[in-house]
């Protein structure tokens, strides 16, 4: 093994490098064994396992968990749980429908912007992160608040009752939502619009193209990359969103995020909150693998 | 209007600034049905504002851009029979070569059929019949420059417009594509308009030329009036190699440092500039009548089947065939006769 060879510019041996590559790569390798593949091989086992009287978990093994999640109870079918998780998807959906909708215009408006207060506009769009997200939850409480003119124009045009707040409700969700991740979706589709080659915009108005033409064939390519990213970054977590859905939502919209949650927490049943985890985990493997699939349909260079 | 213009395109009193920048001013052209017509300058000279102004892609500050009689000055670019080569090709990558053709077609709703016909035809024009399920990124720059060229062409344009279409190919494949272009123009008798900085392409594809710089045209004319007859400085030294002589006019001729020169006429100037082409000038055995001077070769440039050679006084450029080799040093006559000196304006 004594080959030389020139690595990028630098001359060394293939076993040098083997140990290089180990040296940088074991830390974090060593990390994600310890607090990812483990927790998750935990929560399988878990997952299998029998809530006992109070709560604590018992080892024997079963799929009554399973069978839970997909609507068998004790007292006969039910779809709640099932209707829990379609609606979690949707919201999921449409909190990334709505927030690549806004992403576009705000793009290509920040990228029109001179290179100066370019980077202002960009701070303005990352300065939610840097709040608290429960903070922001309530902060939406204040906005919505049944003083405010929100809440006002709204029970004047008699969509909820008069001197009460706009919440909580589907509304409120999804507001929460957006602004949660917006700039999950429009941090990458800048970076796209970014890189956009306006000649092709261009030639597609030379050829006689119209406004959607010109958007879904020489637009919509050259930011499928960005807009991927930013889809995955949205939908993936927001499927599994909690807090939003439980300040903003009330009681009255649950999500599978909140199902979860309260299977950990309130209800003390370790091995069905597992259950639905995986269930959740899997859903999103799914959804991914389909998305992929997609993109790769419409695959180009 | 002009009967005669049919088609052709008028542009009047174009101006268009950007910023403090003026890109162009008062820009008044005509180009004939069927012709081929070369915008020829060097870069900055706005040539291809003007070329995008013509397509649509940029509004003038004035003027007008009348095509076929119909002023087409703030029609947009998806309304105008008007299609564009671009420089980078602009093919749609996502796009098969194929879709990238049918482009246009599909845009303007064109039934399925009508489209297979018409794009078939123009991919066998210009041989890529077996290229039509490739995707750009597989094809090589010539390859790429024939799509472009199909994919404007298939919708038979009143105007084709070509904004560098050669810039990015090697210089012997340019060569080949610059015949091609002009023998494809010829057949389909389409008004071509080309943006050019490269003189000897403009020479070979050209109908007429229109030599621009600093957002003005300077001259009009056909290749070879705008190569033999300069009217300017210019235009001489844009257009080849150039042999500048400053001096005092006179009666039928010009005084100058090396001597008094017969012009066919009387420069229209006391002080001013004539040009003479390095190949007009010949090397004579013995003192000639007239227009004679006596020269030393100072530095001899091999060019294959040209030699050039620098010459004191001057310096002088000379270009001759290479059958004969000159030494530094050696001293011959030169003739620059009066049909090969060209009186310059200003």
């Amino acid at each position: 093994m004594n080959r030389l060879l020139v690595w990028y510019g630098e001359l060394t041996t293939p076993r040098q490098l083997v140990h290089r590559g180990l040296y940088f790569l074991g830390a974090g390798m060593l990390w994600l064994m310890i607090f990812l593949v483990l927790p998750g091989l935990v929560l399988i086992v878990v997952s299998f396992a029998t809530r006992g009287a109070y709560g604590q978990l018992e080892w024997s093994f079963t799929v009554e968990n399973y069978k839970r999640l997909i609507g068998f109870t004790l007292f006969g079918w039910t779809s709640d749980y099932i209707l829990i998780v379609w609606r979690s998807v949707w919201v999921a959906f449409v909190t990334t429908a709505i927030s690549v909708f806004l992403s576009y215009p705000l793009s290509f408006f920040i990228c029109a912007r001179p290179e100066r207060s370019r980077y202002l506009w960009l701070t303005l769009v990352i300065i939610p992160f840097w709040t608290n997200m429960v903070i922001r939850t309530y902060a939406w409480f204040l906005i919505l608040a049944p003083e405010l003119p929100f809440a006002k124009l709204a029970s004047f045009f008699k969509l909820i009752p008069p001197d009460t707040p706009l919440y909580p409700n589907a509304f409120a969700v999804y507001l929460g939502m957006v602004s949660m991740f917006l700039p999950f979706v429009t941090l990458p589709l800048y970076a796209s619009v970014e890189r956009l080659d306006w000649t092709l915009v261009e030639a597609a108005q030379d050829l006689y193209a119209s406004r959607v033409r010109v958007f879904t064939q020489a637009i919509l390519p050259q930011t499928l990359p960005g807009l991927s990213v930013g889809v995955i970054l949205t939908f993936v977590p927001a499927m599994g969103m909690f807090v939003v859905p439980d300040l903003l939502g009330g009681a009255k919209y649950m999500l599978v995020g909140n199902l979860i949650q309260q299977q950990f927490g309130a209800s003390r049943d370790w091995p069905f909150g597992a259950a639905i985890s995986m269930g959740l985990m899997i859903l999103t493997m799914i959804s991914l693998q389909l998305y992929r699939r997609r993109s790769k349909e419409i695959e180009f260079v | 209007m002009n009967a005669q213009v049919g088609k052709g395109l008028t542009v009047r009193g174009i101006d268009k600034r950007f910023g403090l920048f003026r890109a162009l001013a008062d820009v008044t052209l005509q180009v004939h049905e069927g012709e081929f017509f070369t915008l020829l300058g060097p870069s900055g000279c706005g040539k291809t504002t003007l070329l995008r102004i013509i397509a649509g892609l940029e509004l003038p500050d004035a003027g007008q851009v009348v095509l076929g009689g119909q002023d087409i000055t703030s029609l947009p670019a998806n309304k105008r029979q008007v299609n564009t080569v671009f420089q980078s090709y602009a093919l749609f990558p996502h796009l098969n070569i194929f879709e990238n053709v049918a482009f246009g077609l599909r845009s303007r709703k064109f039934t399925q059929e009508e489209i297979q016909s018409r794009v078939n035809r123009r991919l066998e024009m210009l041989g890529l019949e077996e290229m039509d399920r490739r995707y750009p990124h597989q094809l090589s720059g010539g390859q790429k420059q024939r799509v472009a060229l199909a994919r404007a062409l298939v919708n038979e344009p009143d105007v084709l417009l070509l904004d560098e279409p050669m810039s990015a190919l090697d210089a012997r494949l340019r060569a080949q594509v610059q015949e091609e272009l002009r023998r494809l123009q010829r057949k389909l008798g389409q008004t071509f308009i080309l943006v050019t900085h490269d003189q000897a392409e403009a020479l070979v594809v050209s109908d007429r030329i229109a030599v621009m710089n600093q957002g003005r045209i300077i001259q009009f004319g056909t290749p070879k009036d705008v190569y033999e007859r300069p009217e300017n400085q210019f235009v001489a030294e844009f257009l080849g190699a150039a042999n500048l002589l400053h001096g005092r006019g006179v009666d039928k001729g010009i005084e100058t440092a090396i001597g008094f020169f017969h012009l066919g006429q009387t420069p229209p100037w006391d002080q001013g500039t004539v040009a003479i082409r390095p190949e007009r000038i010949r090397i004579a055995s013995q003192s000639p009548a007239r227009n004679g001077v006596r020269a030393r070769v100072r530095e001899t440039i091999y060019r294959g089947p040209n030699l050039d050679l620098w010459l004191e006084p001057g310096p002088l450029r000379v270009r001759t065939p290479s059958q004969r080799d000159y030494e530094s040093g050696e001293e011959i006559w030169l003739e620059l006769p009066p049909e090969g000196l060209v009186i310059l304006d200003e």
